[in-house]
């Protein structure tokens, strides 16, 4: 069992930070919302605002490692132009998935809407960490601005989807590879 | 987190919403930014290498780069100017909820191409 570099580093980018963001974003919405709207007997203790907080925080993390790990390690490889001559696309996922009618929509729709919309995701959860650290309990009292960081949030659930579910098609049509390859186990003959 | 216990389980505010609604429509305008920058690089092919500030990632080094400076300015600037103050959440909080939906439209391929 064997894995490339490029594909590490493609699972550390998509499973590692993108799926784990958005598992957490479903949490984050339940709890800023119950957070934020409860009223006693229910209310929050200070720890439980406190992990929020840090939940909160560790998102932000998340979506900026996803979002720069993406742009600036796994693009590059991903629309690297083949030398003159080149016959053999497998290296070239951005040209593989052109070379076809049939996936050229991977790029042109998917990789194109992904790689732009990926980022409102970062810049939605920031805000929301922000507001939710200064304000913490406060901000069921503000109602307006409740209901603004929640949209932000569900939009940013949304981006992060579209990004993770064009990624994984792409991936499965013109796969990142290349580079060192890194032995996991050694198979055995049954 | 500058609050009293007994504020927190009040129904009145401890603070102003100038802060929060600042971070609101920063993150409004910085997304939008970031899908205006993206669609005129489709656009202009003068944009387009414009904004190529790392070479291997091309234009999309510098959509993001440039969308997230105006982002940070306007958060800065905004938090500065309302940090204390109260201010008119609710028509802000609209302006910055368009901003966002007409970023998530104008980061969607076919809508760009409609240009």
């Amino acid at each position: 069992m064997e894995i490339t570099v490029r594909g590490l580093w493609t699972l550390i980018h998509g499973m590692g930070f993108g799926a784990l963001y958005l598992l957490a974003c479903s949490g984050a919405l339940v709890e800023l919302h119950r957070f934020t709207t409860s009223s006693p007997p229910s209310e929050a203790t200070p720890g439980q605002e406190r992990f929020l907080k840090v939940y909160l925080l560790g998102m932000v993390v998340l979506a900026w490692a996803a979002v720069l790990t993406g742009a600036y390690v796994i693009y590059p490889w991903y629309r690297a132009a083949p030398p003159p001559g080149t016959i053999g696309l497998s290296m070239f996922p951005q040209r593989l998935l052109m070379s076809s009618p049939t996936t050229i929509g991977w790029h042109s729709l998917g990789m194109e809407w992904k790689e732009h919309v990926a980022w409102l995701a970062p810049i939605s959860i920031t805000m929301v960490a922000f507001v939710f650290i200064r304000y913490g309990r406060d901000l069921k009292n503000h109602r307006q601005l409740r209901a603004a960081v929640l949209c932000f949030a569900v939009a940013s659930f949304v981006a992060a989807g579209i990004a993770g579910f064009c990624g994984a098609m792409i991936n499965k049509y013109a796969p990142v590879q290349g580079g060192h390859t890194i032995q996991l186990s050694q198979g055995e003959e049954k | 987190m500058n609050m009293s216990g007994s504020a927190a389980t009040s129904n009145i505010p401890s603070l102003t919403n100038g802060s929060g609604t600042a971070a609101i429509l920063a993150a409004g305008i910085g997304s939008f930014a970031l899908a205006v920058l993206a669609c005129a690089g489709d656009k202009s092919a003068a944009i387009k290498n414009s904004l190529i500030f790392y070479k291997p990632t091309g234009p999309l080094s510098g959509v993001t780069s440039t969308a997230i400076v105006i982002w940070l300015l306007t958060w800065g600037i905004l938090e500065w100017r309302w940090r204390n103050r109260t201010v008119a959440v609710g028509r802000i909080n609209a302006v910055a909820l368009v901003l966002l939906g007409l970023s998530l439209l104008l980061t969607f391929p076919p809508v760009v191409d409609l240009f």
